[in-house]
């Protein structure tokens, strides 16, 4: 069973309710496809045992000895990524989309495709189970391909150890990586919190995994920050038909059980957040599709 | 005009928190500024401002489309695809383009020799222009659901204020991948939101990893001081990072916040503070200009 914990908004505390779900039974495979700020290896610390390179898209560099500065390619790319500086055509590479046009249409053949390996991905062991992350190297692209490596990956793993439960902790936005976290999955938690861009962004993630139709669940995180706005989200998942899984209070212990790199769950059992994540997991898990 | 984004690798820091507030006080002390929400995925900054739309601008995108009956199934339009947006299988004369993946760069038009792809445009997102007195005061990209990429609109919301005067203020998307990097690119000046936690730290270093292969000056803002450690200070300390500001952890801020108002509306003080740093980042920028100009008349 794959149950991906996603949010629209970031810092809702996506990352420490997906560390507490992965430390509440034993044996389960973590995949953590926040691959741009992938943070939970931070409280797992897993021993690697597997470390595969992802190429994470192209970029077009000019050979200036071959270039006569005749400027098609710069008439045809599409991405504004090629410019005339200095009387020489210069190539951006935050800009190039490494769609290989102008290498194709160069006259000169003076434009090659460099790939961008300086990406990873880890597989290995932590101590409640498995755990499979991917790093984007700074400013890399194409993270949603990196996320399905990252799930491919997890899956395999899940297999091979006979694991059945696979916890994933997805990135913030609505956009091409969170697809890739979501697709085909069995069940979606998406993590807010009571303020009014948690609402705003709970309500375009909501219409992304309805529009896959996959079974969601919101958790209001810090919910009593704000009663009344935590009220709203209640009623407006009410109405849209959406299970509230449950409601976690703030408490500082989460973060000193991040600085301490544990889970609030084995941080301490006792705490209330902790009884209620239990109560939320067995809900989750047990709703029948 | 000075371009100042506002960006975290982790997302919740106090991103929009930090913008909107520096926003209100510099236009409460008379300075000309826009802002501009380039958080495409999840745009949140308009909420915190009285406002009107004034101008919507649509942005789309170009895919092809291909003409079964001119298509001669050679497969060239396949092979110049590198996003794998073209599906093709010439003996059953079947081929399809798969428009969540195509990136509108036109490699298959130029690849086709039979004349059989034409272009249509796609819609991506908006941006969206609000204004109190006739001038642009907010501009805001949204990105439409189910999009896969953020970038086309957030890349129009910038080239929009392109000719505009005054500061520039950037909201920018979390992480530090290409959304990221597209809103910090134009900028002359990148403030990083962070938390004195092992998880803010530890997207912080992403970030400036980011910054400094890009060579984008930045300073940080600690937001929710007094919760977690100390490690976040030792580390700019080390690395020679400018710590710009500290924001205390306060319930009442987070109350304030969550209802969408402003903390720098009625905390004097606090809208000071902010406004005081974009000041100095405005003089620095300044002076170092300055610098480099005389610098090149001396050269010359």
């Amino acid at each position: 069973m794959e149950i991906a914990v996603i949010s629209g908004k970031g810092g809702t505390g996506k990352s420490s309710i997906s560390a507490a779900f992965a430390t509440l039974n034993e044996g389960v495979v973590v995949a953590d496809c926040d691959v741009d700020a992938a943070n939970l290896y931070l409280l797992f610390n897993p021993i690697h045992e597997e470390e595969i390179v992802y190429i994470g898209g192209n970029k077009a560099v000019i050979n200036y000895g071959l270039c006569t500065g005749c400027g098609i390619c710069e008439s045809y790319c599409r991405f504004d990524a090629i410019s005339v500086i200095n009387s020489r055509m210069v190539i951006s590479g935050i800009t190039c989309d490494g769609c290989f046009l102008c290498s194709h249409i160069c006259p000169e053949n003076a434009i090659k495709m460099v790939q961008n390996d300086k990406s990873r991905m880890y597989s290995g062991s932590f101590r409640n189970g498995k755990m499979v992350y991917g790093r984007l190297s700074p400013g890399a692209e194409n993270s949603g391909k990196l996320v399905n490596m990252v799930r491919e990956k997890a899956k395999g793993v899940a297999k091979e150890n006979s694991l059945e439960t696979i916890i994933i902790d997805g990135p913030p936005g609505i956009g091409c990586p969170v697809i890739s976290t979501i697709t085909g999955v069995d069940k979606v938690v998406i993590v807010t919190e009571p303020t009014i861009s948690g609402l705003h962004d709970m309500q375009r993630t909501v219409e992304i995994v309805q529009k896959f139709s996959l079974p969601a669940f919101v958790i209001v995180n810090k919910y009593d920050l704000n009663s009344d706005m935590s009220d709203q989200i209640e009623d407006w998942c009410r109405q849209n038909r959406i299970t509230i899984a449950g409601l976690l209070p703030f408490d500082k212990q989460m973060v000193e059980a991040m600085i301490m790199g544990k889970s609030i769950m084995e941080f301490n059992s006792d705490n209330e957040i902790s009884k209620k994540i239990k109560i939320i997991w067995n809900k989750i898990t047990n709703q029948k599709k | 005009m000075i371009k100042i984004a506002i960006a975290s690798g982790k997302g919740g820091t106090g991103k929009t928190f930090v913008a909107t507030n520096i926003f209100h006080s510099l236009v409460k002390n008379q300075i000309d500024a826009v802002l501009v929400d380039c958080d495409a995925e999840a745009p949140n900054a308009v909420a915190f401002f009285k406002t009107k739309l004034t101008r919507v601008i649509e942005v789309t995108q170009l895919v092809p489309v291909i003409d079964t009956r001119a298509c001669t199934f050679c497969g060239k339009c396949y092979e110049y695809c590198n996003y794998n947006a073209i599906f093709i299988l010439p003996p059953m004369k079947i081929i399809n383009l798969i428009e969540d993946l195509c990136h509108g760069c036109g490699a298959c038009t130029i690849a086709c020799r039979y004349g059989a792809i034409t272009e249509k445009h796609v819609s991506l997102g908006v941006v969206n222009f609000y204004s109190n007195n006739g001038k642009p005061s907010l501009v805001e990209a949204q990105m439409n659901i189910g999009v896969m990429s953020p970038v086309p609109v957030i890349k129009a919301a910038i080239k929009q204020i392109n000719d505009l005067t005054g500061t520039v203020i950037l909201d920018s998307p979390p992480g530090t991948s290409c959304p990221f990097i597209q809103t910090v690119a134009p900028a002359d000046y990148v403030i990083l939101v962070t938390e004195p936690t092992p998880f803010g730290l530890s997207d912080l270093q992403q970030s400036i990893a980011t910054l400094r292969k890009i060579n984008k000056p930045c300073g940080v803002i600690i937001n929710r001081a007094g919760i977690g450690n100390n490690d976040v200070y030792d580390w700019l300390q080390e690395n020679n990072i400018p710590l710009l500001m500290e924001i205390p952890f306060k319930k009442e801020i987070a109350g304030i916040y969550s209802v969408g108002e402003l903390v720098s509306a009625t905390d004097l003080i606090f809208a000071k503070r902010l406004s005081s740093v974009v000041e100095k980042i405005i003089q620095n920028g300044n002076s170092s200009h300055q610098r480099e100009r005389r610098n090149r008349e001396i050269e010359y």
